[in-house]
């Protein structure tokens, strides 16, 4: 039961992280379907630093490092959207499928470029090992590990509320979400707005990544990317109706059903049933078409989100 | 008059286009391999290039050239499926899940039941058209975006499909992989009808490739003379518009979805049908066919005719990919090169638009100096 | 010398094949308010995107207050306090009326909204110039009028001196119009110096004192409101005499073509019912037309009428068949066209090729379409040509013309030659002429005439209160879903029918 809530919680504060970086992106008026892909190279941003950051520095600066490069790194990537849909008022589903694809090729290359050089050829892996660094992230009072990836994503979620709500950036935000060309007749720059959003999505997006493979592994195999991870935030963002604290519940009901997959051994009535492993690896995929499917008729989504902003057409 | 740009064509601008993202992708594909390792780098970039020409023997590079073809088959179906769901406003990101459900049912049909081949391939096409129209069903009814149902779906089939292909007798015992068609039941397998002997005897060439080109041309016909294609592309442009016009667009979309989904299934039936590879039922992640399929529909141009070319160039340097010197790259820099390629697809309407608004500003311009001096001619 | 708060001399803006504005001078002095007159395309838009920097003259100079300004943006252009109240309104839906009021001038402390000044700021300017609305409301929850004085309000909190209203009036009830050209005087009084882009003479001689007219992208004068009248405002902008009469005989209804009894229609927009219970017949050689404000339900009874949306209870029969339930590819076929009210977006698919559109309502037929489900590709080039040249539908490229690159008028037209050469029992036209110059209303006027001559029953629904009083054969006035009253236009004056669409008075219905 401990080990249930310890996964839920951090499956959870995956979900969430990256259904806020959805919040962020879509309220500025950008779709990001990207969000998968950001999570790998966030991903990878960090396990690089967890791999090479000798342990002696201390916890507190390598999870600070950790942190800081995994949303670095996303954010870098996010950028690949914004000139795209920004700038070049490209397809933004196309683009973030294409983002997808190149996140998880790119990381197995550059993974596997790194093993080679470093092994001398004997090691052609795309795996990255970071069992010690990992510990840094976990406190454990008895049999429950606590991770202070749980309060990065707890203290990412009152930010954002607090970003989106009361504060100036956030109201600009959001107009340019809904009516871009109201935001732009009162001289709030469109453009760098909607960069804003995806940059703060790409942060996110690369925490959540990180915090997924550190999850309940000490290594991961980059070949695999996020295992729809990413998809699944963007349910847990439109059940969130693009609300954080809505969000948050959403990840939690996601989180626990994706958490059972890892631990459902443990349950004598669950193992009794002797259903296969994939069963449970679909359980959250098929709770989320069934959530969307029942509330998706009337969406909040915000109205001008997918259409690029041109200035010439007001 | 002066003669008219060719750059004014349509089909001309698309493969300019094209032609440029392809560059551009082979070009970054080309930096990434200097940064990993300088020394080997165009030797790398060329044997991508190259893939089975590398082979001194002319029987040799008919074989692999058989090879490639097996593989561009599905991957033209699925591109095929991608672009005919497109063209009535619908991104089918779940032509990767259809794929997977084809696979599942055609190889559950020909390993377990025993049955011939046409009727694994129409399972196969059976199983990808009800995810469709799972995915047409949920937008018309529930308002899901097809993108968001079709992730899900993808996923779902994929668990799925590794379930159903695990079970005894399927799956080969001492492998992930299920039994191979051929010990089997030879009769699931496509016939080759003397093609195979085209391409110096290589097992895996049948009639799929044919079929894949037939089902091009049917999707180019439909789309372009039939008054279904007519319906369907007024559904694309103008949801609203078709609906005042008293199409049924509902039907018309979940219609759609059921043939975006069974050409996907087709395809993966055309892939696995040939016995060219058993299905891993330990695999972890969406098998990349569907999403390469995104790709070529839009390297083609979202045309069926240009899906047929584009299908074969990623499928070639896909193949490439594997003939790079493995121990100092991977593999998987022709998944980058072609990943990259559908990032710049994305710019393919931008850069179109450009070329259009040069060509109308010059056209214009044209016109004023031709009625000026016309004017100055009355006066 | 005379004090001018802005002046636009000599503005000249070319586009590739057009002038859009020739040699064009402005002058608005301070405390006045100045119409700005002209039809659509006569260069009044262009005129103010200049104004607002977004486009650069090729030639001409702005002043402010005498001294020559450069303008890059509509930022400078809010610095220098001009403010425009648009005519689709740049509010955000979801965000208070407050929200929306400091958008973009945020009073902050350290990026923190600080709301309580500024709501105590706006209700400030409320009571000084009576544009009462709650800030605390959500935008989606609030009448069309307060959004405007939402609009109004933004403006007046950035302190800007120079107020634009653009086609401001299109949207309210006469009331609501009252209301408003009592704010312009106020704001006018207090100092504010207004420009007032409209195409309605009469709200132009109430309030104006000066008028600037355009035409065609050419200057064509100004003029002192007092020492005008209508008639010349209108030979102004129109370039001739206009004949604000349509031709037309006495009219002969026949038959009874639609009977609609009891229709009722949900709304999308709010949970309650857009049309209620609403009974009226259209007869054979008649033009019956529903007046009243934009958003009273008109809309939504031409949905229930034509079945783009379900009725929720009542009957419609169409030439004795009952309709009700019927899918609308059948409606169209048993004799009903439909011209829209929004030709882009139910009316045209713009990417799809002229001749493409042109068999919009009929490529099913045998004559488009053969017993295999193939296009009958050359019959549809002939069939797309024939009406080309018989309604005069020009185009750069005839029947392969994209409808995207064309005209408004030439689309219009198109759809016109589409729906009446159906020959249809039934014709409903919704604002056929909205957005359109004299010319092409003109024409289009005839051609619904000539449809009810030829024994078509016609169903046209305006919002221009001219078109009503001039097409129409018997007006039914329509205010919060329901029919008010029914009038013969030549027993009715413009007033009269004004207090109906407003629901001050209601109960003149022979129903």
């Amino acid at each position: 039961m401990i080990l249930l809530s310890q996964y839920t919680l951090l499956f959870a504060s995956v979900l969430l992280l990256v259904a806020l970086g959805g919040c962020f992106a879509e309220r500025s008026g950008v779709i990001n379907i990207g969000l998968e892909g950001i999570m790998v190279i966030g991903a990878l941003g960090g396990a690089l630093v967890m791999k090479f950051l000798p342990m002696e520095l201390g916890t507190s600066l390598m999870i600070v490092a950790t942190i800081l490069a995994s949303a670095l790194a996303g954010m870098l990537y996010s950028l690949l959207l914004a000139v795209a849909a920004i700038n070049f008022k490209a397809d933004q589903t196309i683009t973030g499928t294409a983002m997808n694809m190149l996140a998880t090729a790119a990381a197995t290359v550059a993974v596997k470029a790194m093993n080679t050089a470093i092994s001398g050829g004997s090691d052609v892996s795309s795996d990255i090992i970071y069992t010690r660094a990992r510990d840094a992230f976990i406190v454990r009072f008895g049999n429950f590990e606590f991770n202070w990836f749980m309060v990065v994503a707890l203290v990412a979620l009152m930010i954002s509320w607090v970003l989106l709500y009361k504060m100036r950036f956030g109201l600009r935000l959001r107009a340019c979400g809904e009516h871009p060309q109201a935001a732009d007749s009162v001289g709030i720059n469109v453009y760098k707005m909607r960069y804003a959003g995806v940059m703060i999505s790409g942060i996110l997006g690369g925490l959540g990544g990180i915090v997924y493979i550190t999850a309940g592994v000490s290594s991961w195999k980059f070949e695999n990317g996020v295992a729809g991870f990413g998809f699944l935030a963007l349910a847990v963002m439109i059940f969130g109706q693009w609300k954080p604290f809505r969000s948050a519940l959403a990840a939690l009901l996601f989180g626990f059903f994706r958490a059972l997959g890892n631990v459902y051994t443990g349950f004598d009535l669950l193992k009794n049933l002797n259903l296969p492993s994939s069963v449970y690896n679909m359980l959250p995929y098929i709770i989320s078409l069934i959530v969307l499917a029942l509330t998706s008729k009337s969406s909040l989504a915000p109205k001008a989100e997918g259409i690029p902003y041109d200035k010439g057409s007001r | 008059m002066k003669k008219k740009s060719i750059l004014r064509y349509d089909g001309v601008q698309t493969l300019v286009a094209s032609l440029l993202c392809i560059l551009g992708g082979l070009l970054i594909g080309y930096i990434v391999l200097l940064i990993i390792e300088p020394s080997g780098a165009w030797e790398a970039i060329t044997s991508v290039l190259k893939s089975y020409f590398r082979y001194p023997r002319a029987n040799l590079q008919l074989k692999y050239l058989g090879q490639t073809l097996t593989r561009t088959a599905p991957l033209l179906m699925c591109s095929l499926s991608v672009l005919f769901a497109y063209k009535a406003g619908m991104f089918n990101i779940g032509a990767a899940g259809q794929y997977v459900a084809g696979a599942c049912a055609a190889l559950y049909l020909g390993i377990a039941w025993h049955m011939p081949w046409w009727v694994c391939l129409i399972a196969a096409m059976v199983a990808g058209a009800l995810l469709g129209a799972f995915s047409g069903a949920l937008k018309t009814y529930c308002n899901v975006n097809v993108v968001i149902s079709g992730i899900m779906l993808n996923w779902i089939a994929l668990y799925l499909t590794n379930m159903i292909l695990s079970t005894d007798g399927v799956k080969n015992p001492t492998s992930p992989y299920t039994m191979q068609l051929r010990g089997v039941n030879p009769g699931a397998l496509i016939p080759q009808m003397g093609l195979n002997t085209l391409f110096g005897n290589e097992k895996s060439v049948t009639i799929a490739i044919p079929l894949a080109i037939i089902m091009a041309l049917v999707v180019w016909f439909i789309l372009n003379k039939t008054k279904f294609g007519y319906e369907l592309k007024a559904t694309g442009y103008n949801f609203h518009a078709a609906k005042y016009s008293g199409m049924k667009e509902n039907r018309n979309i979940i219609l759609t979805m059921v043939i975006a989904g069974a050409l996907a299934g087709m395809g993966a039936g055309l892939l696995y049908l040939t016995g060219i590879e058993e299905w891993e039922t330990s695999v972890s992640s969406v098998p990349g066919m569907g999403f390469n399929g995104i790709a070529v529909a839009f390297l083609g141009g979202l045309s069926p005719l240009g899906s047929i070319l584009a299908a074969y160039f990623i499928q070639h340097i896909t193949m490439g990919g594997g003939h790079v010197n493995l121990n100092v790259y991977c593999a998987q820099i022709s998944n980058l090169i072609s990943s990259l390629i559908i990032f710049l697809c994305a710019f393919v309407a931008f850069f179109k638009l450009a070329i259009q608004k040069r060509l109308r500003r010059q056209e214009e311009a044209a016109l004023l100096t031709a009625k000026t001096e016309k004017g100055g001619e009355e006066a | 010398m005379e004090q001018y708060a802005v002046e636009m001399l000599h503005i000249t803006k070319r586009f590739p094949g057009i002038i859009a504005n020739d040699d064009i001078t402005l002058q608005l002095k301070k405390g006045e308010i100045h119409a700005l007159l002209g039809e659509n395309g006569a260069g009044k838009s262009t005129l103010m995107s200049v104004l607002f920097g977004l486009y650069t003259p090729e030639e001409g100079e702005i002043r402010m207050d005498g001294e020559k300004v450069v303008i890059r943006n509509p930022n400078d252009a809010n610095d220098r306090g001009i403010g425009m109240v648009h005519q689709h309104f740049k509010l955000v839906e979801c965000f208070t009326v407050l929200d929306n009021i400091i958008m973009g001038v945020e009073p902050t402390s350290l990026g923190f909204l600080q709301k309580r000044l500024a709501r105590e700021k706006v209700k400030a300017m409320s009571e000084k110039y009576g544009l009462h609305v709650d800030p605390d409301a959500l935008i989606s929850d609030i009448t069309v009028g307060m959004q405007q004085r939402t609009e109004i309000l933004k403006m007046l909190y950035r302190e800007n001196d120079i107020l634009i209203f653009d086609e401001p009036t299109a949207v309210l009830t006469p009331q609501e119009i009252d209301e408003l050209m009592q704010i312009m005087k106020n704001l006018a009084a207090e100092g504010k110096s207004i420009l007032f882009i409209s195409h309605k003479l009469n709200e132009i001689m109430t309030v104006a004192d000066r008028c600037s007219v355009l035409r065609k992208g050419k200057y064509i004068g100004t003029v002192e409101i007092a020492n005008t009248s209508k008639a010349e405002l209108s030979r102004m902008m129109v370039g001739r005499d206009v004949k604000f009469a349509v031709d037309k005989e006495e009219a002969q209804p026949g038959e009874v073509v639609l009977d609609v009894k009891g229709m009722t229609v949900a709304s999308k927009q709010h949970g309650k019912d857009a049309v209620r219970n609403v009974s009226f017949q259209v007869r054979r050689g008649e033009i019956v037309c529903i007046a009243g404000i934009d958003g009273n339900g008109q809309s939504e009874l031409v949905y229930g009428v034509t079945g783009l949306e379900p009725v929720k209870s009542g009957k419609l029969t169409m030439c004795g068949v009952d309709i009700t339930k019927m899918p609308i590819r059948k409606r169209s076929v048993s004799g009903m066209s439909h011209i829209p009210e929004d030709r882009h977006k139910h009316g045209l698919v713009l990417d799809y090729t002229l001749e493409d559109n042109m068999v919009l309502q009929r490529y099913f037929e045998p004559a488009f379409t053969n017993g295999l489900g193939v296009l009958r590709r050359k019959e549809i080039r002939a069939y797309a040509e024939k009406l080309i040249d018989q309604y005069d539908v020009r185009s750069g490229q005839g029947a392969v013309t994209t409808a995207r690159s064309m005209s408004g008028g030439n689309q219009q037209k198109a759809i016109i030659a589409r729906e009446i050469d159906k020959d249809p029992e039934l014709l409903v036209a919704v604002q056929p002429t909205r957005g359109l110059d004299v010319g092409a209303i003109e024409y289009i006027h005839q051609q619904i005439v000539a449809q009810r001559d030829a024994g078509k029953a016609v169903l046209l629904v305006s919002l221009e209160l001219d078109e009503v009083m001039n097409v129409s054969d018997r007006i039914l006035v329509m205010y919060e879903g329901e029919i008010v009253g029914e009038f013969d236009p030549k027993q009715v004056t413009v007033e009269e029918l004004g207090l109906y669409m407003a629901g001050a008075k209601r109960g003149g219905a022979a129903q």
